[in-house]
């Protein structure tokens, strides 16, 4: 696969850094990095912005994860765009709602730079 | 009585302390690459400079605190991004994301609890001129570890 256009979704900016850094690490080139600090925001920045791998938390506010992973399914543009859960959220349940409603992969925080290449990297066509 | 009741009064007799210490020391050793000891509380005075907090909800009711002074706030920040921290509110971002990762694996590592128990996203305080009361008293947890030579205080305190 060429550079990679990825949208990371998390209310901290310092996570959002360190997911894009971990992205980098696990060797994906990154043409560009679409940031959101919630779901809401999130929905909005897709209207404009085509991406090929979605990596969103759960617990943020105004829109959660879990909630814009389903809207995401209602967006013509991000139809098939691959879905990487980041969380806290460890519980069974949470795995099963995400990847219910459509999430590709999920991985609780906290996470190595090798994880992040596990679970992305085979979403992207390469391998781990 | 209720879940949560339960689980906070079974708290100290399960001895929680070292999930909680090991639910910290992960989280510094992954997210940081710092391996970090605990230490007894009674050795260091409490700095609470930023404070920041994470409630739990469900079976599991009450909030789990992280304080430290400024300059270790920055030092976090540092270890979690490299050469872009620097400004206060990236330290106090990056204490937040810690407390909210420390509050999540201990929740994730007590059997029972993870499914029926969630988590509020996490807020810090600047400065410490503040008190803080619980409306629902319960019983505590606490601990200090040394990140590169500077305590840091985590606090569970729970809600009967």
């Amino acid at each position: 696969m060429d550079k990679v256009r990825a949208l990371i979704v998390d209310d901290s900016s310092v996570m959002r850094k360190i997911v894009e850094r971990s992205l980098r690490q696990a060797g994906i080139e990154l043409e560009k990095v679409v940031e959101a600090a919630n779901g809401a925001e999130a929905l909005i920045a897709l209207q404009s912005n085509g991406v090929d791998v979605i990596l969103c938390d759960i617990n943020m506010p105004v829109m959660d994860g879990l909630e814009f992973v389903r809207q995401v399914a209602t967006v013509e543009s991000a139809k098939g765009v691959p879905i990487v859960m980041i969380t806290t959220e460890g519980s069974e349940s949470h795995v099963v709602q995400a990847l219910s409603a459509g999430a590709r992969g999920y991985i609780r925080k906290p996470f190595t730079p090798d994880q992040v290449k596990e679970h992305v990297l085979p979403l992207l066509g390469k391998k781990p | 009585m209720s879940a949560a009741g339960g689980l906070a009064e079974r708290s100290h007799e399960e001895n929680w302390l070292p999930i909680l210490e090991l639910a910290i020391q992960e989280v510094f050793e992954i997210m940081l690459g710092s391996k970090v000891k605990t230490v007894a509380p009674s050795e260091h005075a409490a700095n609470t400079e930023f404070t920041a907090m994470v409630g739990l909800a469900g079976a599991l009711c009450g909030i789990l605190t992280v304080c430290c002074d400024g300059k270790t706030a920055c030092q976090i920040a540092t270890r979690m991004l490299g050469d872009a921290a620097g400004s206060e509110e990236q330290a106090a971002d990056a204490l937040g994301e810690i407390c909210n990762m420390i509050t999540g694996n201990f929740k994730n590592k007590l059997a029972g609890t993870d499914e029926q128990c969630m988590l509020s996203v996490p807020s810090v305080i600047s400065g410490g001129k503040y008190s803080f009361r619980s409306l629902a008293e319960g019983g505590s947890i606490e601990t200090v570890l040394l990140f590169e030579g500077a305590p840091v205080f985590v606090r569970l305190k729970l809600h009967r």
